[in-house]
């Protein structure tokens, strides 16, 4: 058996906010199928990356290739378009229109013309938002506008409308921040869900430890910019890097 | 929902009537009549971008003036006679150019049509780039052009520089009034019928998804930019249009008191959708037509102080009606609706 592809490929990547150094010399990847953690602490240039990899801003160094694609001078709607998504720390959601409407906003657009628009949402659009609003434990909200939900109902809603985009990579900005520890588990469960049963290649932020060990595969350790550790869940918890990075040192 | 799209259309059917009959029941307000229908062009031409997209452009005034001028020429080619010899003449000389009727109604509707899919393109070029600015910094920049457009348009002697130009004499035969105001209204019926169906596809969701997050529909991928600079064409088509209307029925076009007037009707177009309810189908046209009404009771009541008074509807309405007229209704309807069920729980 061959070793999956690899999906996302970043080499070298550097970024400097003037004479802040928010990422420097990074090189990770992400392979096909898998559920990929990055953490370290507040401030260590996690966002930021998340941030270079889909086009938010440009880079000063390295290269970033998405399925074999250099993609470090497109912009972020080119990268969606071919199949990367993220969410955002803070929730991104369309405030003024309800939860359906945000759904089916989100259904995939993968060609920058106008005429594909111009038609009204299909019936296989509103049947993927019924049961993708269903897997999110939204359904009874359906019509109530976004900007009137809380902060972790509005994540659930992002969460399911980067689903509906049928993404092949999602990167997740700490998904469960801000959500009610009880449906915390659910949510591990639906990324887990959304990794085997629609096969979306995950890349996730969190600072819930208990989360990162339940979920993911591979994590890598990002401090002061640098990726310090990179592995399984057992070689991170074991790393003195790491553990000197989260309770003390800096 | 069908039965609202139902009462929508019966109630837009009733209103086209009403506006069919009005010439015979208001054979001596035509004037008022043609501004009225020209009001609605631009405001609901303005709440494509402002009121669906977020987008407060003031500078559909451009394509208005644009629009007038164009016409204008195109009615003076149409005649045989050179721009540079028709705008050099002045006061009774004017007579002296004339057209027959079959060419000047030719020249006014094929000249409607063209104006319209210049100032299309027009909109494609410059939205292009001042489209890539959000917020203020587009309502800025788009009021810059409006002003520029002026000037400009006051410096260009083939167009008569600052003292203007007349439109070219309609035959003496003809009621213009008549015609430009079942052309008009004919332009409003198709706006109407062409943003109806717009709102309700994907074309419309993206707008709306710009208006509420910009930075999120870029990140999932929608072609915001296209859709942007497509949307101000779209308005721009409509304005334009409305622009040859209203110069065609004033007769004459001042380069900065008709054509390019920022400070009146610039403005007037965006007051009108606040006033009936930005961001829906119905706002605009009720809000041209309560500020038409205002505006013309003020002019022949308060003359001297309609200004001041005009002013002040202004100030009132966005103080104390900021969702306007059908965010009001929609309030209403919405605390009767609880009254209601309350009621029945009772």
């Amino acid at each position: 058996m061959s070793a999956p592809e690899t999906m996302l490929e970043v080499s070298g990547v550097s970024k400097y906010f003037g004479g802040v150094v928010a990422n420097e010399d990074i090189s990770l990847s992400v392979r096909k199928g898998e559920i990929v953690g990055l953490i370290g602490p507040n401030g260590s240039g996690k966002s930021t990356l998340f941030g270079s990899i889909c086009g938010s801003h440009p880079i000063d160094k390295g290269s970033i290739r998405y399925c074999g694609v250099e993609t470090k001078t497109m912009r972020t709607g080119q990268i969606a378009r071919l199949g990367m998504v993220r969410t955002f720390q803070q929730t991104h959601v369309y405030d003024d229109m309800d939860c359906v409407r945000n759904m089916l906003i989100s259904s995939p657009v993968r060609s920058n013309g106008i005429l594909s628009l111009l038609h009204k949402p299909n019936p296989d659009d509103l049947n993927r938002t019924e049961e993708l609003l269903e897997f999110v434990g939204l359904a009874s909200k359906r019509h109530l506008l976004a900007g009137s939900l809380s902060f972790g109902q509005q994540k659930l809603l992002e969460f399911a409308m980067a689903l509906m985009n049928e993404p092949e990579l999602l990167l997740l900005d700490e998904p469960t921040a801000g959500i009610n520890p009880t449906l915390i588990n659910g949510l591990i469960d639906r990324l887990t869900q959304a990794n085997e049963r629609f096969g979306v290649t995950l890349f996730v932020i969190e600072h819930n430890m208990r989360v990162m060990m339940n979920l993911a595969q591979q994590i890598h350790v990002l401090a002061a910019g640098r990726l310090i550790a990179s592995g399984t869940q057992h070689d991170i918890q074991n790393d003195p890097k790491v553990i000197d990075a989260y309770l003390g040192g800096h | 929902m069908t039965n609202t799209t139902r009462r929508q259309w019966l109630v837009a059917a009733i209103g086209l009537g009403i506006f069919v009959l009005a010439p015979w029941f208001l054979p001596n307000n035509m004037t008022q009549l043609v501004d009225l229908l020209v009001f609605i062009l631009i405001a609901l031409s303005w709440d494509i971008l402002g009121g669906q997209m977020g987008y407060n452009s003031f500078g559909n005034i451009v394509f208005f003036g644009v629009g007038m001028y164009l016409l204008a020429s195109i009615q003076v080619w149409a005649g045989g006679y050179s721009l540079a010899v028709y705008n050099s003449a002045h006061g009774g000389n004017l007579a002296s150019f004339m057209v027959a009727t079959p060419t000047f109604v030719a020249s006014l509707l094929i000249g409607l049509l063209v104006v319209g899919v210049v100032n299309f393109l027009f909109a494609l070029i410059v939205g292009s780039q001042l489209l890539k600015m959000r917020g203020h910094y587009f309502a800025i920049g788009t009021l810059g052009l409006g002003v520029a457009a002026g000037e400009f348009a006051a410096t260009m002697d083939i167009l008569g520089a600052g003292s203007g130009m007349n439109f070219i004499q309609p035959p003496r035969t003809l009621e213009l009034a008549p015609l430009l105001y079942f052309v008009g209204l004919f332009a409003v019926a198709v706006l109407f019928v062409l943003l109806r169906w717009l709102y309700s596809t994907r074309f419309g969701y993206v707008m709306n998804a710009i208006r509420d997050n910009e930075d999120k529909a870029e990140a999932m991928g929608l072609p915001t930019a296209s859709v942007k600079t497509f949307a101000w064409a779209i308005a721009a088509f409509f304005a334009a249009i409305a622009g040859g209307i209203y110069g065609s029925s004033k007769n004459f076009i001042d380069p900065t008191e008709v054509a390019f007037s920022g400070t009146t009707i610039g403005v007037w177009m965006l007051l009108m959708a606040l006033m009936g309810g930005k961001g829906t189908i119905w706002g605009p046209i009720v809000g041209a037509v309560v500020f038409q009404l205002f505006k013309e009771f003020f002019w022949t009541f308060l003359f001297g102080w309609q200004r001041v008074a005009l002013g002040l509807l202004i100030v009132i309405i966005v103080v104390f009606f900021p969702e306007g007229v059908m965010g009001g209704l929609d309030r209403l309807r919405r605390a009767l609706g609880r009254a209601g069920k309350t009621g029945a729980r009772a």
